[in-house]
């Protein structure tokens, strides 16, 4: 048989990231590097919220400029995550059809629980 | 060889485990674990929406010997992750790419995460003792 689309051009767009796969790969980089400093900033918060009350983790949440972290980290958290985790059913799952529902229910799974976290955070901040 | 017919990635079943080769897979596997710490994160903060009662057993969930050694094997992941995610990106700009560099590093990352998880315990510790 008679081809004559170049190798590249053949495979461009076959990809879970559709787009090409720069444009995936520096979103899930740009999340990791904010991750870093969000992260730090989180595990130290989580240790003195060991053993605390409801109260006590209400003012944590509601601190001034504390919201507005959680809020980042929580985006950078299921945004990097969901992203890695394409790469990995990429990686293992070859079937199409399972690879499909595999990454509807990651991408879905992602936003549901990331802007679930947001309004709860919004939530113990403002309300009563 | 014929087209289609190539070996892919390492054949781990031939390999010798060798200190790059494990942190690279311990990288991904710390990923997915991760992921389960999200979700953790994420029912952590819901439970204090639903009033005094249901965080306190949160708390206490989390606080129980099972919760705290997910606690601990979460909080290495995140550091060994996060140690090993900077390596990754220093691979990402050119940098570090030589054995005796990609070993030196390779172990630094495993002290930083060793040691922080036994730091940040044992902040945690001294923590709940103070409450
Ligand atoms: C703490 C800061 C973090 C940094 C600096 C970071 C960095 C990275 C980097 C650079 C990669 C790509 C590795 C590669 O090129 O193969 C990666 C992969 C990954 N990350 Fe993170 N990450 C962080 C936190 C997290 C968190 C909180 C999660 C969980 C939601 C997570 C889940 C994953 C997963 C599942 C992968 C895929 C591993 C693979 O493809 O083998 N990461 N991370």
């Amino acid at each position: 048989m008679m081809e004559f689309r170049s190798s590249l051009g053949r495979v461009r767009g076959l990809g879970n990231s559709k787009e090409g796969g720069i444009g995936h790969w520096w979103a899930e980089r740009l999340a990791a590097v904010a991750l870093v400093p969000l992260t730090l900033w989180f595990v130290y918060s989580a240790v003195l919220m060991t053993g605390a009350d409801a109260a006590q983790f209400k003012a944590w949440v509601g601190a001034y400029g504390n919201p507005v972290l959680l809020i980042l980290f929580t985006i950078a958290v299921y945004h990097h995550g969901q992203m890695a985790l394409t790469v990995i059913i990429e990686d293992y799952v070859h079937h199409e059809a399972a690879n499909l529902i595999a990454l509807v229910l990651v991408k879905l799974g992602a936003f549901f629980c990331a802007t679930y976290t947001i309004f709860c955070i919004v939530r113990l901040t403002f309300g009563g | 060889m014929a087209p289609g017919n190539r070996p892919l990635s390492p054949h781990l079943q031939v390999y010798r485990p060798q200190i790059t080769s494990l942190l690279s897979i311990l990288h991904r596997i710390t990923g997915v674990a991760l992921v389960g710490g999200a979700l953790i994160f994420t029912y952590w903060i819901s439970s204090a929406t639903y009033g005094p009662e249901v965080f306190a057993q949160a708390q206490s969930i989390l606080g129980s010997w099972f919760g705290r050694l997910v606690l601990l094997g979460m909080t290495f992941a995140l550091y060994y992750h996060l140690a090993n995610g900077i390596r990754h990106m220093a691979w990402d700009v050119g940098w570090g790419y030589e054995m005796p560099k990609l070993r030196l590093t390779g172990w630094l990352v495993v002290l930083f995460s060793g040691g922080m998880t036994v730091l940040t315990f044992a902040a945690a510790y001294v923590v709940a003792g103070a409450k």
